[in-house]
């Protein structure tokens, strides 16, 4: 699967690892909704079902979103990396993975990162009238007095 | 929650009706707001989260071990599923083996979960519909495994049974005639369920041909487990990305043909009789040997050296309250509960508390899906789709 990714992403791969028996790509923001398509799209890669989507808050400033997808031709899962600086903007893959709608609205409410393009962009989990984004790192567990 | 109910499309003749979330069919706090032309529904819009008690977030302060009760609480219809799915995510990271014995163990128990669950499902799904009497023979068995879990552990519901390194102990002997014996008679039980319901004419009406989804629209909206397969999608992760030794058990993957919500119920029937035959497999074949790997670091020891050793007491305490410290990396791992792909994403940076958990939980996403199988239908049928999702909605909202 690793030399197919390499084949069929060419330049929009930023890189490509196995760790734990588990392949990670890495792809630029830029390049994140051509990449989409062609792993959805390309016979040899046919990752049509987006498992899971989340983000991450890794500190210093920065998100990385994560995505996981499976392709059920190939019995295969391959994990998509995407870094942003925070209040940066990603594009929703809703157009490719309709499935990702409500992944991306919990990842907007628990750790604010805005999908640029989502048909509704609202939180999910949290109440009405909530603020703050209960996953960064800096929010308390106990919650903001 | 403050209620706003503004019509979706200004200006039309569409009436906005708000279902739950103190609904005795929505299985839970589940707000549906749906848009209606006369009976029909013209978009169905599922509110979630009156039960987030943010899991991923107290997961994140928790050591990896004090963790696994939690996990259990989400999908409290299938507890041991979870803990599974959990504790191969963190063994996958340590690169720990588990002993066959246990290997066995987590496959009879888990097995026996998904007939519990589906069990639940049948029962609460056909009183939806109007089905008084199924309810209480399902409930007799499930009243069964139940009291077999609490012959291995101690507790009915949230066993926190599967640890790090395989189980918490193991199984006492008359467990493992109890579960034979429930097992040579199961096969029957499924017979009078479907005597009562598969060839039931106000049952069929009720089922066939609604909530159709498609196998396309089923996997582009992250539909997964049995609600896939009765699209005639052939995908068990137990199948094809087998893991917990599963490849090693005979058992067929059954699917439907319409993706109705009569399809689901029957997916979900043949299931509990393969699940069975895979009890009975693990069962047979259940090795002797240790139950918990040999891995002083993470396994805590024997009991009796913690009561009458002061190396056993400090070796204890030392995992008890420090926990210990994973690897850093990321690993996904996904198992099959019973309503589809429950994946596990951990990922380490080496300390004694996951850096960060998310936990793909089957349930949420499937609900994705209700607006699709519900647009065009009536309204007296939203309570055979959502039955049909077999939602949990602790799993929903985490």
């Amino acid at each position: 699967m690793k030399e197919e990714l390499t084949t069929c992403l060419g330049d929009r791969l930023a890189g490509c690892t196995e760790a734990c028996g588990e392949l990670n790509v890495t792809v630029l923001p830029e390049h994140l909704l051509a990449a989409a398509r062609l792993l959805r799209d390309q016979a040899a890669l046919s990752f049509t079902f987006l498992s899971d989507l989340t983000g991450v808050d890794c500190g210093g400033d920065e998100f990385e979103v994560v995505y996981h997808l499976l392709s059920i031709t190939h019995r295969s899962r391959v994990r998509i990396k995407v870094r942003i600086p925070r209040g940066a903007e990603l594009p929703s893959v809703t157009g490719v993975w309709p499935a990702a709608n409500w992944h991306e609205r919990e990842a907007y409410d628990l750790l604010g990162i805005t999908f640029a393009g989502h048909p509704d962009l609202k939180r999910i989990l949290t109440p009405d009238g909530f603020s703050g984004h209960p996953l960064r790192k800096e929010y308390p567990l106990g919650g903001e007095k | 929650m403050a209620i706003h109910l503004e019509p979706i499309t200004a200006g039309s003749e569409h009436l906005i009706l708000n279902m739950g979330p103190q609904h005795p069919s929505t299985h839970g706090v589940l707000r549906v707001i749906l848009e209606l032309d006369g009976e029909v529904i013209v978009n169905a819009e599922p509110v979630i989260g009156h039960l987030h008690r943010g899991v991923e977030k107290l997961a994140e302060h928790m050591t990896y071990n004090q963790a696994i009760p939690l996990m259990d609480r989400m999908d409290y219809c299938s507890p041991l599923i979870n803990n599974l799915g959990y504790v191969l995510a963190i063994e996958k990271l340590l690169g720990l083996a588990v002993p066959e014995r246990a290997v066995a163990l987590r496959v009879l128990l888990c097995e026996l979960t998904r007939i519990q669950s589906h069990l639940i499902w049948l029962g609460t799904h056909a009183l939806d519909i109007g089905a008084m009497s199924p309810l209480l023979y399902m409930f007799r068995e499930r009243e069964e495994i139940l009291d077999m879990y609490e012959e291995v552990w101690g507790a009915r519901m949230h066993m926190a049974y599967f640890r790090v390194g395989g189980v918490a102990a193991d199984v006492p002997k008359s467990f493992l005639a109890r579960a034979g014996k429930f097992l040579s008679e199961f096969r029957e039980k499924v017979d009078i369920y479907e005597a009562l319901l598969t060839e039931n004419p106000i049952w069929r009406r009720r089922t066939r041909g609604v909530g159709i989804i498609s196998a396309e629209d089923a996997i582009a909206l992250g539909l997964s487990g049995p609600a896939l397969r009765a699209s005639g999608v052939d995908w068990d992760l137990r199948k094809h990305l087998p893991y917990s030794g599963y490849d090693r058990y005979t058992f067929d993957v059954p699917r439907g043909m319409r993706g109705d919500v009569y399809d689901r119920y029957l997916v979900r029937i043949a299931e509990m009789r393969q699940a069975t035959r895979i009890c009975v497999q693990a069962l047979e074949g259940l090795p002797a040997g240790p139950v918990q790997a040999e891995a002083p670091r993470v396994v805590p020891p024997e009991k009796e050296r913690v009561l009458t050793t002061i190396e056993g007491l400090i070796h204890h305490f030392k995992i008890m309250m420090e926990g210990y410290s994973v690897p850093a990396g990321e690993v996904y791992v996904a198992v099959e509960s019973p309503r589809g792909e429950l994946g596990f994403y951990i990922r380490s940076d080496g300390g004694t508390k996951p850096y960060r958990l998310k936990v793909r939980t089957p349930s949420f996403a499937n609900l994705e899906s209700l607006c699709t199988m519900a647009k065009g239908q009536m309204i007296a049928d939203m309570v055979a789709i959502i039955g049909s999702i077999d939602i949990v909605l602790g799993e929903v909202d985490r």
